[in-house]
């Protein structure tokens, strides 16, 4: 029965090769391929997103389903709304500034772009901002909007797990059709060539 | 496939197709949830990183710190399960930059906003990014994708709000 609940040195290392080594070759080391989302020209981040946030869903659902999956095993975030809103906006906006958000900035590095390195360093400084400043404004900030009966959809309003699972394949057909249709009339995607030549 | 990649660099191969990149981070998400009980994360190594330098350099202000002192209660958190992550995340990118002839040495932007300003930039991105992946308890990938996984609503909030602020600060600032 699954989860294994494997939290040493060779799960994590495991996951994060393949982690990194698919955002990679998704183009998402590149700030130019990054920020395209953001102009509408690339749409390829919220496609690799949706795509893998559908695949994984419903694996999880076929997992519990056919027994392999112990029920409520998996991390779900607290439905701290507040927070999910404002920490969302800023790390929109540091994405949009910097062209990076924390985990790309690690491919960003290391397919050799020393800006992903300020980023990081950047990310770090932030954390220890946050840490320094954690008083009650941020503590308040953190338990504003609480959902205090569940954190899913399906706990909290009641929707049936393949009716919340139908909605995101909806989303996902969506996001395809529409961010096609953007980047039609837009310049083009970012091509690798394109990522490799840095921004101009 | 478009003319720079025709007539470009016959040794920088292309970026894998959207739905299949998406189909491989999906596979690697449900992978990371059956061994680990949770999902990819980011954001998190960077705080287990400032909680441990911070044991080393001033472990007093650390295990007084009201968020960082309970992360130290017992003993650094790098070796953490995140921290592993990460590391893995740099070797894992770096073999497929290496591997697709993507791998250049550069500081990218620096040519269409100039250095000085390419490092600010970075700097102040890197910074909101950070703060704000610690008041929502994630980033995009641990709040926005693995969440959003796991079928959570705050997950949903956040790319909403990721989305809709990224769209506008791109609009009044040059990043890249």
């Amino acid at each position: 029965m699954f989860p294994l609940n494997d939290n040493g040195m060779l799960s994590g290392l495991l996951c994060g090769i393949l982690f990194g080594y698919v955002l990679e070759n998704a183009g998402f080391g590149s700030p130019v391929k990054l920020s395209a989302q953001f102009k509408l020209t690339d749409w390829a981040v919220f496609k690799v997103m949706f795509t893998a946030i559908v695949v994984a869903a419903v694996g999880l659902w076929l997992l519990r389903l056919v027994g392999l999956l112990r029920p409520d095993s998996i991390a779900v975030p607290q439905a701290a709304l507040m927070a999910a809103a404002v920490g969302g906006a800023l790390v929109g906006a540091g994405f949009a500034v910097g062209g990076y958000c924390p985990g790309t900035s690690v491919a960003g590095l290391f397919s050799g772009r020393l800006d992903a390195l300020v980023f990081i360093v950047g990310v770090l400084l932030g954390t220890t901002g946050f840490a320094v400043f954690y008083g009650a404004t941020l503590k308040s900030l953190k338990a504003a909007w609480l959902i205090a009966d569940g954190d899913t959809f399906t706990d909290v309003y009641a929707v049936p797990e393949p009716a919340v699972l139908a909605m995101l394949g909806v989303a996902l057909i969506a996001v395809f059709y529409f961010g096609s249709w953007f980047e039609r009339r837009g310049s083009g995607t970012v091509t690798a060539q394109q990522a490799v030549e840095g921004a101009r | 496939m478009n003319t720079s990649e025709k007539h470009g660099n016959p040794e920088i191969r292309p970026f894998w197709p959207p739905l299949a990149a998406g189909i491989a981070l999906g596979l690697v998400l449900l992978l990371t949830f059956v061994l680990s009980a949770h999902g990819l994360g980011a954001s998190g190594a960077a705080t287990d990183t400032v909680a441990g330098v911070g044991l080393k350099l001033a472990p007093e202000a650390t295990r007084a710190n009201g968020y960082l002192g309970p992360m130290v209660a017992d003993g650094s958190p790098i070796g953490s399960w995140m921290t592993w992550e990460i590391l893995g995340v740099a070797i894992g990118a770096l073999v497929a930059a290496f591997t697709a002839g993507r791998f250049r040495v550069q500081l990218d932007g620096a040519r269409s906003v100039g250095t000085p300003r390419r490092l600010i930039n970075t700097l102040v991105g890197g910074f909101l990014a950070g703060f704000g992946a610690r008041i929502a308890g994630g980033c995009t990938s641990g709040l926005g994708l693995s969440g959003a996984a796991a079928l959570g609503i705050s997950a949903f909030v956040f790319l909403a709000l990721f989305f809709a602020t990224g769209m506008l600060v791109s609009r009044l600032v040059k990043g890249v």
